[in-house]
């Protein structure tokens, strides 16, 4: 109904112009073609220069209504350190160009006014004056000239790649549809390596876990820290389309190309609080942040740096919002340190990882340290339900007592504990889950648990603080009814006697 | 408004038939082989002045569609709270109708209309439907030529564009939509179909109808060169030629350039596509899906694609700046300030066209060492079209100026161009790119300097030239409805995107930027915009009813020549056959702009100079 309204009025006011255009089509003839011709030249003439006054000042109002989003102006002022360079140079561009917008306004409509058809008057005969024509070619000329190099001197500068030696953080951003992936590096300081062709649903970016400069590296949640004051080099990549790394209040733009990297150095210079501050000034920051809560926080309190895409990329594109959080260095290195590497906290031991073979350096460190603490507690601890430590990183070649190769570094915790504490005696015992026979389970755990005692006694242990015995199938730590259950019945264990 | 009178008729025939070229034409009353029925008169034509009419009124048809796509994707943007259920019959599946019966547009329609939109005003309307148009129409006219070298790839130009639009016109069909990767077509987007409903079937006809579209442009082009070049009549050197006829003569050689480069670029994708090349596509993941494709560089498409690109705004503003050149200097009745500027400006600009393609990918990932010199050669346009600039205001200095709608369209140019082209020097110099790159500023900026001043340009030469294509004028005082209507509010519609420009508003963003805070306030801006849109949308369906109503009952024209112009095309009768001329073709004598010279308030092509008297096109 409302579209057939709609429509008839459309029809109508099309009828309604096309009668005007008709009557006064009429009423020129009656008036004949000089009065018409004056009658034409009065309107349009008075029409130009309303024209002219109404727009000069709607455009002169309009932008010292929107004064505050001009870039380097109150408000819009630039968070990083190059983008005072340009914020210059915009405001530059805009004195100039504003005003030559004005004067050859004036004059196009001044003209048109003053020079307006009368009855007559006779046209200048100027083909041409190649004196002015040499001016205005000269004048712009220079113009241009002193913009270009002023422009150029500042890209040059903001484009600059890091130079060596030079002290800076570098993070990676890879887009894809519609997000970010952030990528920081861990105590290294380095990121590591990535192939696209290892990407799978729980290592989306493809990283190469085999370089060991991957395993501390950290991929923050939704939100992003930098710290202030710091130069940052942001790798830029993307998986599937393009896009575009796009920081608008830091003056930071860069597509994110599949397969061809990219960077942008920049140098955050005021922290989210210190321009909440700022902001804080300006009247329309003091509005509510959600209209719906008036009594709520205002916009500069919830102000936020943004991080968008620039590039069209499918229909998600308007979609790619990420905060990030400008902090000083002592917040920044608080915030990282509450960051867990990604590769230890989701690939390590999972299906997608290249390293199920090896034990990392970290985690024998982690693990002696861990290990040494936990003997300790079982020493002074009083109950008899403490004193039984398992041996969560040992294993047997399957279907004998061979011990693996990375065996050794539990064991070699073990060499350490019974070292630490020269008085205390432990019984090694092997278990085994309910598959295959009792006798051959029980046999199986019992030459286990001698390997392990030969093992410690090869290391300089005395053999009478060593008790090894098999237990086979009879101690369950939970029933045998699934393949999960029954590796965890697969264990060995040792209670530390007296 | 005739300021032709009988004894100046005489005179002309008297000299046509003293002076003119006779080149033995026969002209054939009744129509010839040719031009006997319906059909060969009006749609398989090889007349240049029915074919530049089909290009135009063809250009009409889709400049309304791609204007209401427009439409309906400001209406998203102010009003994104808005029930759009209504369109639903129009769009279909692309109205998303919840349980509560609201009606939202899809956004993977969203993206389809915008890409649409700048497809269809950009090729089709702004290159066709006004390149094709006036190239058409007035090549052989102001020359003095009977038809183009040759007629028959003339009409084969018309044809090819038409199929490139029948083609576009059905991806809009699509169950998968029309391609939705934006105008540029940037791959990997535009190759992936995994990335995109819209790079599937709608990416494969876009592609077709592009290359469809470029056979038109070379076959059009090539023909106005050769007409430009060997067809001028005796006495048309090119420094007597018409402004109109430099412009469209650089254009034509901008296009053979460079459309065969966008040629290259979209096959290179389509073996992308479906041939499992790798020229754009390296290292993707798309989907979960790895691909086995290394070693491409997304950024060679942009390279090729802007090749072609940048030439094309100057493929669209050059005709645009000769035709308000010729209007503005016939309607100031004052010759145009500094002719041989102007056709040095016109070749510098076309010149440096092929020079620039770069500063669009400032922000790409090019080497930023490489973009010193396209900031260079970029901001050096901006000398040219100061020039040009300042000689339009020349022309109105000291002039008796006359209101018409095609004279007031070309001031209305002029204001548009030198408001477009300024913000042209912020975007052009890469450091300040950096921050209004694929923003609303660049939208505002490329709408106000290549969207609107080509379309008053347009208009211009429409309302100028009506009266030659079909023997009638355009109702006047609509037309100056139309004008001053527009003027305002193409304003309204584009000045204040700079502002959400400047605050950083990515353009393409489907609600406008409604979930970050640093884009969000702009509501009230937004609902402003698209109410103006919606009015301009309306004044000119004005336009195209004055031009309907106008081609069947428009006031007849009684004069050859009812602007008093110079020029060779208002010396033909007034319903011009086919040859243009009946009998001898007028010889040239002078240059085109002797306005106000020696008490005469114009002076044809065809008058023989007096003694010593100075020719200003040649002798400069």
């Amino acid at each position: 109904m409302t579209s057939l309204i709609v429509l008839l009025c459309i029809i109508l006011i099309t009828v309604v112009l096309v009668q005007i255009g008709k009557v006064y089509e009429l009423t020129n003839v009656i008036k004949g073609e000089q009065q018409v011709l004056r009658d034409n030249s009065k309107w349009n003439g008075w029409l130009s220069l309303v024209f002219l006054v109404v727009f000069l000042f709607g455009v002169i109002y309009s932008a010292w209504d929107f004064k505050n989003v001009m870039l380097g102006y109150g408000p819009h002022e630039s968070a990083s350190e190059h983008g005072l360079l340009l914020d210059n140079i915009f405001f530059i561009t805009l004195v100039i160009t504003g005003i030559v917008f004005v004067l050859t306004h004036i004059a196009l409509f001044f003209f048109v006014y003053k020079y307006r058809y009368q009855e007559g008057r006779k046209a200048m005969f100027i083909p041409h004056d190649n004196r002015l024509e040499i001016w205005w070619t000269a004048i712009p000329a220079v113009v241009m000239t002193i913009l270009v190099v002023r422009g150029l001197n500042a890209w040059n500068t903001v484009m600059a790649d890091v130079k060596e030696g030079e002290e800076y953080m570098e993070i990676e951003a890879t887009a894809q549809q519609f997000g970010w992936t952030l990528r920081y590096p861990g105590a290294d300081g380095k990121i590591g390596a990535r192939d696209y062709k290892l990407t799978t649903g729980a290592n989306t970016l493809g990283v190469d876990f085999t370089d060991p400069k991957t395993w501390d590296d950290i991929i923050p949640g939704q939100e992003l820290y930098l710290p202030v004051g710091k130069k940052v080099r942001v790798r830029i990549l993307a998986k599937d389309v393009l896009h575009n790394f796009y920081l608008p209040q830091h003056r930071v733009k860069m597509d994110a190309i599949p397969g061809l990297p990219t960077y942008f150095v920049f140098t955050p210079s005021k922290t989210t609080s210190e321009y909440r501050n700022e902001l804080r000034k300006y009247p329309e920051y003091n509005e509510p942040f959600d209209p719906a809560d008036p009594t709520g926080p205002k916009r500069w309190e919830k102000f936020d740096y943004e991080l968008a895409c620039a590039e069209l990329c499918g229909k998600g594109h308007y979609s790619m919002r990420r905060v990030l959080k400008i902090v000083t260095q002592e917040e920044y290195d608080a915030w990282l340190k509450q960051q867990k590497s990604f590769y230890l906290t989701e690939i390590r031991g999972k299906a997608d990882d290249p390293n199920k073979d090896k034990v990392l350096d970290v985690e024998i460190r982690e693990r002696a340290k861990e290990f040494g603490e936990n003997i300790k507690k079982a020493v002074e601890s009083t109950t008899s339900a403490d004193k039984t430590l398992s041996l969560n990183h040992i294993s047997f070649e399957s279907g004998s007592a061979t011990l693996t190769s990375t065996s050794k570094y539990e064991l070699d915790n073990l060499v350490t504990g019974l070292n630490a504490f020269p008085n205390i005696s432990i019984e090694i015992s092997g278990h085994t889950d309910n598959n295959g026979e009792p006798a051959a389970n029980l046999a199986l755990s019992s030459s286990r648990a001698a390997a392990v005692a030969k093992y410690l006694a090869d290391r300089g242990i005395s053999a009478g603080r060593l008790k090894p015995r098999g237990y086979g199938d009879t101690k369950p730590l939970v029933p045998n009814d699934s393949p999960e259950n029954m590796a965890k019945n697969r264990r060995t264990e040792f209670t530390i006697l007296n | 408004m005739a300021h032709v009178n009988t004894a100046a008729e005489t005179l002309e025939d008297k000299l046509t038939h003293e002076l003119g070229y006779d080149d033995h034409f026969h002209e054939h009353h009744h129509g010839d082989k040719f031009q006997s029925n319906f059909l060969t008169t009006y749609i398989f034509s090889t007349d240049h002045k029915i074919i530049g009419r089909q290009f135009l009124i063809t250009g009409i048809f889709w400049a309304f569609i791609g204007a209401a796509m427009s439409i309906i994707f400001r209406l998203q943007l102010g009003f994104p709270e808005a029930d759009l259920a209504w369109l639903r019959p129009i769009l279909g599946k692309w109205i998303m109708v919840n349980d509560a019966g609201i009606g939202k547009l899809d956004p993977e329609f969203y993206y389809a209309l915008v890409t649409m939109h700048g497809t269809i005003l950009v090729f089709f309307v702004l290159t066709a439907g006004l390149s094709g148009t006036f190239a058409n129409l007035l090549i052989p006219l102001q020359i003095g030529a009977r038809d183009m070298a040759s007629p028959l790839l003339n009409a084969l130009s018309y044809w090819f564009f038409f199929l490139a639009g029948v083609v576009m016109f059905i991806s809009l069909f699509l169950s998968t939509g029309p391609f939705s990767g934006g105008w540029t077509a940037y791959p990997p987007l535009s190759a992936l179909p995994q990335a995109s409903d819209g790079s599937a079937a709608g990416m494969t006809m876009w592609i077709v109808s592009m290359a469809l579209f470029v056979v038109s442009s070379l076959l059009g082009g090539i023909n106005y060169i050769t007409t430009i070049l060997n067809l001028r009549t005796k006495g048309m050197s090119l420094w007597r030629m018409p402004l109109p006829m430099w412009a469209i003569f650089v254009t034509a050689i901008l296009g053979v350039l460079s459309f065969p480069v966008l040629l290259s670029g979209v096959l290179l994708l389509m073996f992308d596509r479906s041939l499992g090349t790798s020229f754009y596509l390296s290292e993707i993941v798309v989907g979960g899906e790895i691909l086995d494709r290394i070693g491409g560089s997304p950024i060679l498409f942009q390279h090729l694609f802007w090749f072609l690109g940048h030439p094309e705004v100057y493929i669209i503003i050059l005709p645009a700046m000769g035709i308000v050149s010729e209007v503005l200097s016939v309607h100031a009745r004052k010759p145009i300030f500094g002719y041989t500027a102007m056709v040095y400006s016109i070749l510098a600009i076309g010149f440096l066209a092929f020079i620039v393609w770069a500063h669009h990918m400032f922000m790409a990932g090019v080497n930023p060492f490489i973009s010193n010199f396209f900031v260079i050669f970029t901001l050096i346009i901006a000398v040219p079209s100061a020039v040009k600039v300042f000689n339009w205001i020349g022309t109105i200095y000291g002039s008796n100026f006359r209101f018409t709608s095609a004279s007031l369209f070309g001031v209305g140019f002029v204001s548009m161009f030198i408001s477009g082209g300024l913000t042209g020097i912020f975007l052009g110099n890469s450091a300040i790119d950096i921050a209004l790159h694929d923003t609303y500023f660049v939208v505002a900026h490329f709408h106000i300097v290549m969207g609107i001043a080509a379309f008053f340009g347009m208009f211009a030469g429409v309302y100028h030239w009506f009266p030659k294509m079909f023997s009638r004028y355009m109702n006047e005082t609509m037309g100056k409805i139309h004008f001053w209507g527009t003027l305002v509010g193409a304003y309204a519609i584009f000045w204040p995107m700079h502002y959400t420009g400047m605050a950083g508003v990515p353009r393409r963003y489907y609600d406008g930027g409604a979930s970050f805070d640093a884009f969000r306030h702009f509501e009230d801006l937004n609902r402003f915009i698209t109410v103006a849109a919606i009015m301009v949308f309306f004044l000119q369906i004005v336009f195209i009813v004055n031009f309907f109503y106008s081609i069947f009952s428009g006031k007849k024209l009684t004069v050859k020549n009812p602007w008093g112009a110079n020029s060779l095309e208002w010396t033909t009768p007034i319903k011009p056959g086919h040859g243009n001329w009946p009998g001898k073709i007028p010889t040239v004598q002078r240059w085109a702009y002797d306005y106000g010279k020696g008490g005469e308030e114009f002076i044809p092509q065809y008058i023989p100079l007096k003694d010593g008297e100075h020719d200003h096109g040649e002798g400069h």
